[in-house]
């Protein structure tokens, strides 16, 4: 068994690796459009702005990859941005399109001090496997934007100025808006309870 | 559901090793950074800074080396100021295991490169630190340069806003008035800055007695730093974040 983690220019994905390697399964960092295909798991990360994510991704055919990847049922998980692409639609620095798994628009948070930015804690639904013995743990969030309202998957939400979706668990998909790799023991946790659900 | 307050320990690097130290009595070498930053997280510290203090290149080099050990072990945000002049600083640091980075005096410098930074890598990478005092400006604080000795020849409100304007994700304020007294946060410049901030706002300098943090929050700071209190063991991060707890503030525990 082993991770992939996609590397479309995006992130710091060192201490992404290492924390996933604390599960013990091998996690390579990837560009490769067969080796992240093929991978038992592929992480999406993702930071800075929207459109520049889905630039990046459609660079290495990441948009493909995520879509054949649902397609074939293979577990991927999206962080951050790296979640927020998986939408239709976002509207930082203006309309764009997402890779579209889940039809919804990521919107600006209605908070006075933006970006929502520190340890923040999840309502966590009942049925979680994510959460599952840290549903009642913090963890850290830095991000302006986020879907709100209601999603016809399975959702969990936290608050920042209002509600929003702070993680999906579709079948294979899955996606947190915070970092569980920058969330202590409680995003290891998380980290291990994706490994484990592979 | 509500967003935690943060406790930020900073910690000064010179060639690899802590300045400021835990031990009283050996201030010159005092510590590991990256065996400090993990006793540190398993203290509940909500984020660590890295403040790199070294004049030389192969000082520099050695923090990078710091960065990417304690990346690797300790899994919360991690923030790296010092030495920046430059996007590719940005992105060495980033790419050894930084989270964010903070600037000071090379934005005062060049503030265009606040905006260099935030197009490439996001403005959430980028702290902006900013060492105040108070003066007779426009807003009664003024910027300073060299540890507080200089005066920039900037008001300090007014360098907060444009600043804001480039791109900054968070604002990292020192007060020079207060730094090293212990007596407490400079609770008029956190409440001016943050009468004009949208960004988060870090409050440094002056920490000492427990209520001093309670105090710099009411005045609107989102997360404190501190550096003495902690290295000397005055407080442990648990103490501060239980006594907040306590008072109703929101932490994590």
């Amino acid at each position: 068994m082993g991770i992939a983690i996609l590397d479309y220019g995006s992130g710091n994905l060192r201490s992404a690796q290492r924390a996933f390697e604390k599960t013990g399964v091998p996690v390579e960092i990837t560009a490769d459009f067969d080796t992240a295909l093929n991978a038992d798991g592929l992480v999406v990360p993702g930071v800075g702005a929207f459109s520049a994510c889905m630039s990046g991704l459609s660079k290495i055919k990441g948009d493909e990859i995520v879509r054949k990847r649902r397609q074939l049922s293979r577990p991927t998980l999206g962080i951050c941005v790296g979640m927020q692409i998986f939408f239709s639609e976002g509207v930082e620095h203006g309309k764009h399109s997402g890779v579209g798994i889940w039809n919804a628009t990521v919107e600006k948070l209605a908070s006075p001090i933006l970006p929502h930015m520190g340890w923040n804690t999840v309502s966590a639904h009942s049925d979680s496997i994510l959460f599952k013995g840290v549903a009642d743990q913090s963890f850290y969030f830095v991000h302006s934007y986020a879907v709100k309202g209601e999603l016809p998957v399975l959702a969990s939400k936290s608050f920042y100025g209002e509600e929003f979706i702070s993680a999906v668990e579709d079948e294979s998909f899955s996606a947190t808006q915070f970092h569980p790799e920058k969330s202590g023991d409680a995003g290891l946790a998380l980290i291990r309870n994706w490994v484990t659900s592979l | 559901m509500t967003l935690s307050v943060r406790i930020i320990p900073c910690l000064d690097v010179t060639d690899g090793r802590v300045v400021k130290g835990i031990n009283f009595k050996n201030l010159q070498d005092a510590g590991d950074p990256v065996e400090m930053a993990a006793l540190y997280g398993e203290e509940g510290a909500d984020e660590l800074t890295f403040l790199d203090i070294s004049a030389s290149a192969s000082g520099r080099e050695t923090t990078l080396d710091v960065v990417r050990q304690t990346a690797e072990q300790v899994f919360i945000p991690l923030t790296v100021g010092g030495g920046i002049r430059e996007v590719s600083d940005v992105d060495r640091l980033l790419r050894s295991g930084a989270d964010k980075v903070s600037i000071n005096t090379a934005a005062l410098v060049r503030p265009q490169l606040i905006s260099e930074i935030a197009d490439r890598f996001g403005a959430q990478v980028l702290v902006l630190s900013i060492d105040a005092r108070r003066a007779r400006t426009e807003s009664g604080f003024e910027v300073t340069t060299h540890g507080g000795r200089e005066s920039a020849g900037k008001d300090a409100l007014a360098w907060i806003q444009e600043a804001c304007e480039l791109g900054v994700g968070e604002i990292l304020l020192n007060s020079m008035d207060a730094d090293g007294t212990r007596a407490g946060y400079d609770i008029g410049m956190i409440s001016a800055v943050r009468a004009v901030t949208k960004v988060p706002l870090i409050a440094s300098g002056g920490a000492g007695a427990l209520e001093d943090f309670a105090a710099a929050l009411d005045a609107g700071a989102d997360a404190l730093l501190a550096a003495s209190v902690f290295h000397f063991g005055t407080h442990r991060i648990s103490d501060v974040k239980r006594y907040l707890a306590a008072e109703g503030y929101s932490v994590r525990i």
